[in-house]
């Protein structure tokens, strides 16, 4: 009987072990990313964009050609690439600490030009590779190295809604966010970030996709736990859904009240 | 080519795009905005691309993206921006990527003032940014001369896989001088193709990846002796540099770079009439730095001059070219106050006052 082959490594992901923690999303959301390149047949012409944070090194695991990036700056290089290069499909891959607090110019400015790039932004609401400090993702009252005794709000402020924030802009934009703790959600964010790479193929708009992410290590907890983490904590601060489109206003999700983590 | 009469911003600018530069990332700082405003309107008719970053911080790391792939891209800024630029240039270096970076240096240090200065000396050539390595700098000393080195400085950037900086101050931005362009410029270094550019791996082409992060020790060793050994080829094949006046015996040699070298020649002329002897030596690459010129210069001479519109900064470098062989004296201006040809001949004519008062003893 012939073998079907039912599942089988994306060419855009190189053939390699990742260094990610037991647990962490990383991996799946780097998989999805190729996926989407392998579908839209982007692989060949997409340069992507590392940052500095736990995905670093993901010009290791992608199979195109990458830049390494200072960190925060990735919007900037993106920039760069795509204004000398536009037939390039251009992707920065940038975690919270990168994009919402180094590097918040960069992302917002890109975005506010209108750069016809993609950026996928995962948010885990901590810092992950230099050892659990706060970001400005972490939730009012989480646990991190440098709020030892949970975010403190009235010194730290609440954490950043980058989606909404970057969805108030003019220029046209797709801006979504999207989760991977449970498989239902990976098929949505996989949905999204297909839709992203479609707009910068077709040349119409910047496109970001927010992704929750789970960081088990730096949280203290089991992977599992994280799962439930994520959806009892991070979805009702940080809404699911699409923020903007290029077609105009969408109804944008609204976040549940804030809750103490 | 009929010469033009141009401003030294615009000179510069139209020299990248003579040199076949189509990109320019950079953000506004006096006293060097002619550039980009002379970019915005230009690089559209050559079918190239100007973008206004929202800092030099993100327009160092646009060159960063855009050199990565393979193009020739420059930028232009001032001091404080320089400064800002830092964290871009120190990886492009790392990253081994070619770029053109302009800095018009104007008085520091903080924010200073924007009129012309030299103080920027050590940072341009002793690093500027984090980690062992060099830019090649040049410093033109009239508006064709940065026109010609602007142009040099992109084939220099590709040839060797490194930043290029021309250095020069607020006099050679701002002043306009007859500017000529050769109709048919013959790079002035071997150009390959950039097989290395990050453009999309099609077919089998293992993947091309721009970075300068090396976690094992070894590896990262290694990766800087390679850019050591870079910085030995360009000491080697790149030194630049002119005399004046070194063709008669005298008594004092003037070492000076950029402007203040123009105002010292006016200077030499005026104290030939004089019956004073002087001569003239004018490094042009500051980076690799011409030692042992001027320590061949500084042979016929009792005494050495410095001058620079600083506090004394290249004068580390005449320092070690002679090695104590000869007496060296400072003439320094700084905050954007500048130096008289009146000034420089006065100098001139006290130290050989002096001078020759001990050979009589």
């Amino acid at each position: 009987m012939a073998e079907t082959v039912v599942f089988a490594r994306p060419q855009a992901l190189a053939p390699v072990t990742t260094h990610y923690c037991p647990g962490c999303t990383h991996g799946v959301i780097h998989r999805l990313v190729a996926e989407v390149l392998d579908e839209l047949g982007l692989r060949e012409r997409t340069v992507g964009i590392a940052p500095v944070g736990c995905s670093v090194l993901a010009y290791n695991y992608f199979a195109t050609d990458f830049h390494e990036a200072a960190h925060g700056r990735a919007p900037a290089v993106a920039t760069g690439i795509k204004r000398a290069r536009p037939d390039l499909i251009v992707f920065a891959y940038q975690g919270d600490g990168d994009l919402a607090s180094i590097g918040m110019a960069e992302i917002v400015h890109a975005a506010n030009r209108g750069e016809k790039v993609t950026v996928v932004f995962v948010n885990n609401a901590i810092y992950g590779m230099t050892g659990g400090q706060m970001a400005p993702t972490t939730m009012p009252g989480q646990v991190a190295t440098t709020c030892p005794l949970g975010r403190d709000v009235n010194l730290a402020g609440y954490p950043i809604r980058v989606a909404e924030l970057l969805a108030t802009l003019r220029t046209p934009a797709f801006v979504a966010r999207a989760a991977v703790h449970t498989p239902l959600h990976a098929v949505t964010a996989k949905e999204m970030l297909r839709r992203a790479f479609r707009y910068q193929a077709e040349g119409t708009c910047f496109s970001l996709v927010e992704v929750l992410s789970t960081c088990p290590t730096n949280w203290g907890i089991p992977p599992v736990e994280a799962t439930a983490w994520v959806e009892k904590n991070m979805v009702p601060y940080y809404p699911l859904g699409v923020f903007k489109t290029p077609d105009g206003p969408d109804r944008a999700p609204r976040p549940a009240p804030v809750v103490e983590a | 080519m009929a010469k033009k009469l141009m401003k030294g911003c615009e000179a510069i600018g139209e020299a990248a795009v003579k040199a076949g530069c189509k990109l320019f990332f950079g953000y506004p700082i006096t006293p060097q905005n002619e550039i980009p405003e002379y970019m915005a309107h230009r690089l559209p008719q050559v079918g190239g691309t100007f973008v206004q970053a929202e800092s030099e911080v993100a327009a160092s790391n646009m060159i960063y993206g855009a050199a990565g792939s393979g193009e020739r891209v420059f930028t232009s800024s001032s001091s404080p921006g320089i400064s800002l630029m830092q964290e871009g240039i120190s990886y492009i270096a790392g990253s081994e990527l070619p770029v053109v970076i302009v800095n018009i240096m104007r008085a520091g240090p903080g924010l200073g003032g924007i009129l012309p200065s030299q103080s920027d000396y050590f940072q341009a050539t002793k690093g500027g940014g984090h980690g062992d390595y060099r830019l090649l700098v040049l410093a033109p000393w009239s508006v064709q001369e940065a026109a010609d080195l602007v142009q040099d400085a992109f084939d220099l950037a590709d040839f060797y896989r490194n930043p290029v900086m021309v250095l020069g101050d607020g006099l050679i931005g701002q002043m306009m001088e007859p500017v000529e362009f050769k109709p048919e410029r013959t790079p002035c270094k071997p150009l390959a193709p950039k097989e290395w550019a990050a453009t999309g791996c099609s077919g089998d082409r293992p993947t091309n990846i721009v970075n300068s992060l090396f976690l094992d020790p070894e590896v990262l060793e290694r990766h800087n002796q390679k850019l050591k050994a870079k910085y030995d080829r360009m000491v080697r094949d790149e030194v630049r540099c002119a005399s004046y006046g070194t063709d008669r015996p005298y008594d004092v040699l003037v070492v000076a770079y950029g402007t203040v070298a123009r105002v010292s020649s006016t200077a030499l002329d005026d104290l030939r009439g004089e019956g004073v002897d002087a001569a003239l030596f004018r490094p042009i690459t500051l980076f690799p730095f011409p030692h042992a010129e001027l320590r061949a210069a500084a042979e016929k001479a009792q005494e050495v001059l410095v001058v620079e519109l600083s506090t004394g900064q290249m004068i580390e470098d005449v320092r070690l070219a002679l090695e104590g062989r000869k007496p060296i004296h400072f003439l320094g201006r700084q905050g954007g106050m500048l130096i008289s040809p009146e000034a420089v001949a006065e100098k001139v004519k006290a130290i050989q006052a002096s001078s020759a008062e001990v050979r009589r003893g």
